[in-house]
């Protein structure tokens, strides 16, 4: 990176390759794979498919953004899955139980905002690791969720509720919500004193202090800031199919970790983007659906994803010892 | 170190009188609470958890973590299965076996966390899906039944009266206790958590100790597996999902600290008591069984900021 910078004689294009270097592989990654499964199996460039990939994990991509800000900021949230899940059963209950669906789309939200305006309070101020903070809040977010609904299914929710189905201009709003603040989120941390603020305290927090800056004030801006993310992730969960299982679905916050991991979101901090982390959630959506295509048993689908996940740390791993 | 230790010993003082507390309340909640039979069914309910938990706690003194044990115990579940059922071991060749590939699995972490610089959060959440994967390709989710009688020993039998798998809890307990507090290789553990360059100049051999580590990570979850899979009599690929949690839970509110370099056997310990103590005492009185994870998530917050706010009041 520096040494890109720093000598002149370097093109344009070499800066912008080194400087996307993540983004760019996985967005080959998904090109490639959408050739060479299309070509065997011309049906997974149908429109149902390409659908059902984009828009069935838009939510995944959404809760990834929030993540890879928590991550650059140098923290992690293991209890996002269950956060999403909590929201999700309680936007369906405040439909189902005829509450004007702003509502039911909004109150959430403004829970998942506070949880996480709270947990980012505790780690901030009582320098408690987050890791071990968000612990905690899974496992009360997980128990409370099942204590309260006994696990029962909310059906029945009004059809204006349904946000996830509907299609503006033909394209499901899912879709629509994952590039809107993909793009949002992207320019935010770029171009804001926030975003710069955000990958200044994941670098070095008390350099970012003796900048000038609040360590403390920002990372609970980025626990909130996750918190609406995640929010609206779970409304896209909430009314995507015709049912609300009210559990916490298994194993999210790691597909929610990895998508940002693998997106070239620095797991040491204040390095990578939002962008990448949108397209390697499309990725993982991608390999799922193409493992169907090609025969290979579902049942493979997370080793697949486990040794890419390797991959693709080990590489960089030797880009940054090649870059030293 | 001299500094640090009265400082431990006060974190597990309150967590013992913490422990000793919520015992006497559960008691008085439930008669049926503190029966020696409860109490070694739940000793017997503790050892998968707690076998883990003593490996995590080396890990997490290291500066490490370990979020892969509750992949490697269903991947060695799966493997004792298939080496028996399908591939026709003799099955204690396949216990063997399979013990033997869940230690490799954790090989492996050490090697990609001392070998490539890898941090262990990313390498160890790497494996935990390919570990969990590798259970779930190779067993098509078919659960593998109809075990031999004598197998049952190691999850259900008992030796004087105590269940098998708290003596080796016990004797697994002490030993790490020996190891972490009174060995050569304890200190390394310790100063390597608590400045990882300084200890590679003051000549420990940093990589060759973490490996060992994570390497006794794993053959501890192949050695739960195996008790396991004894215990509910049946492998299925989905065994010991979210079970690093929970050790991590254990060991994180027994004082050790997610940074490294403190920590004690002991306090691991009574971490586990203390949490399978409220799980069963609250369950015993009438909360239902989701309840008691949400006082366990209370508990583990509360507990690291009323070590947080001592460490603070004395300048720490």
């Amino acid at each position: 990176m520096s040494s890109a910078a720093l000598s002149p004689g370097r093109s344009n294009l070499r800066r912008f390759l080194t400087g996307y270097g993540q983004e760019i592989v996985v967005l080959l990654s998904i090109a490639a794979l959408f050739a060479v499964v299309g070509a065997v199996s011309p049906r997974f460039l149908s429109d149902t498919n390409i659908n059902s990939i984009f828009a069935g994990n838009a939510y995944i991509a959404i809760a990834a953004i929030g993540m890879s800000m928590i991550i650059m900021a140098g923290h992690i949230d293991v209890s996002v899955g269950a956060l999403i899940g909590v929201i999700a059963t309680i936007a369906g209950t405040l439909a189902v139980k005829g509450y004007p669906v702003w509502m039911a789309w909004s109150v959430p939200i403004l829970f998942a905002i506070a949880v996480n305006a709270g947990v980012g309070t505790l780690v901030a101020y009582t320098r408690i690791p987050s890791i071990v903070v968000t612990l905690g809040m899974l496992s009360i977010l997980k128990g409370g969720l099942i204590s309260a609904t006994q696990g029962e299914w909310i059906t029945n929710m009004p059809a204006e509720f349904m946000i996830a189905q509907m299609r503006p201009f033909g394209i499901p709003s899912a879709v629509w919500f994952m590039v809107a603040l993909t793009f949002i989120a992207a320019v935010f941390l770029r171009y804001t004193d926030f975003g710069r603020a955000v990958y200044a305290v994941g670098g070095n927090m008390e350099a970012a202090r003796a900048a000038g800056i609040n360590p403390e004030r920002t990372v609970i801006g980025v626990f909130a800031l996750h918190g609406l993310f995640a929010g609206i992730a779970g409304i896209l969960f909430a009314t995507q199919l015709q049912v609300i299982q009210s559990t916490v679905p298994p194993n999210l916050e790691l597909t929610v970790i990895t998508a940002s991991v693998i997106g070239g979101v620095s797991i040491l901090g204040g390095a990578g983007t939002v962008i990448g982390s949108t397209l390697a959630a499309i990725l993982f959506a991608c390999i799922g659906s193409a493992l169907i295509f090609l025969n290979v048993s579902a049942y493979w689908l997370r080793a697949v994803l486990g040794l890419m996940i390797l991959a693709t740390v080990l590489a960089d791993m030797a880009r940054r010892r090649r870059a030293r | 170190m001299t500094g640090a230790q009265p400082k431990l010993l006060r974190h597990e003082t309150v967590l013992a009188a913490l422990t000793m507390i919520a015992m006497a309340v559960l008691a008085s909640l439930s008669d049926k609470f503190f029966t020696a039979d409860n109490l070694l069914n739940q000793g017997r309910l503790m050892a998968e958890v707690g076998l883990i938990s003593l490996a995590m706690t080396f890990v997490i003194v290291t500066g490490g973590i370990d979020l892969s044990v509750g992949s490697i115990l269903g991947l060695t579940a799966i493997l004792l299965g298939v080496f028996w059922k399908n591939l026709g071991l003799p099955l204690p060749a396949a216990i063997v076996l399979a013990t033997v590939c869940g230690t490799f699995a954790g090989f492996v972490n050490g090697l990609i966390i001392t070998r490539f610089g890898v941090p262990p959060l990313i390498a160890t959440l790497a494996t935990l899906a390919l570990y969990r994967g590798l259970a779930e390709g190779i067993s098509e989710a078919r659960s593998v039944r109809g075990y031999p009688e004598w197998f049952f020993f190691f999850g259900q039998g008992e030796v004087l009266g105590v269940p098998f798998q708290l003596w080796v809890l016990g004797l697994a307990t002490a030993a790490a206790a020996v190891i972490l507090g009174l060995t050569p290789f304890g200190r390394a553990t310790y100063a390597i958590g608590a400045n990882e360059v300084a200890a590679r100049f003051s000549g420990i051999r940093v990589n060759a100790v973490k490996l060992w580590i994570y390497t006794a990570s794993g053959f501890c979850a192949a050695l739960a597996a195996v008790i396991f899979v004894s215990r509910v009599t049946t492998t299925r690929s989905d065994m010991g999902t979210g079970l690093e949690l929970d050790a991590i839970t254990a060991v994180v509110l027994g004082g050790t600290s997610i940074f490294g370099g403190r920590g004690t056997i002991i306090g691991t310990a009574l971490g586990l008591v203390l949490i399978q103590a409220l799980k069963n005492g609250l369950a015993l009185s009438g909360v239902k069984g989701d309840g008691a994870i949400v006082v366990i998530g209370l508990v583990l917050i509360g507990a690291i900021l009323v070590g947080a706010l001592f460490d603070r009041n004395r300048g720490g």
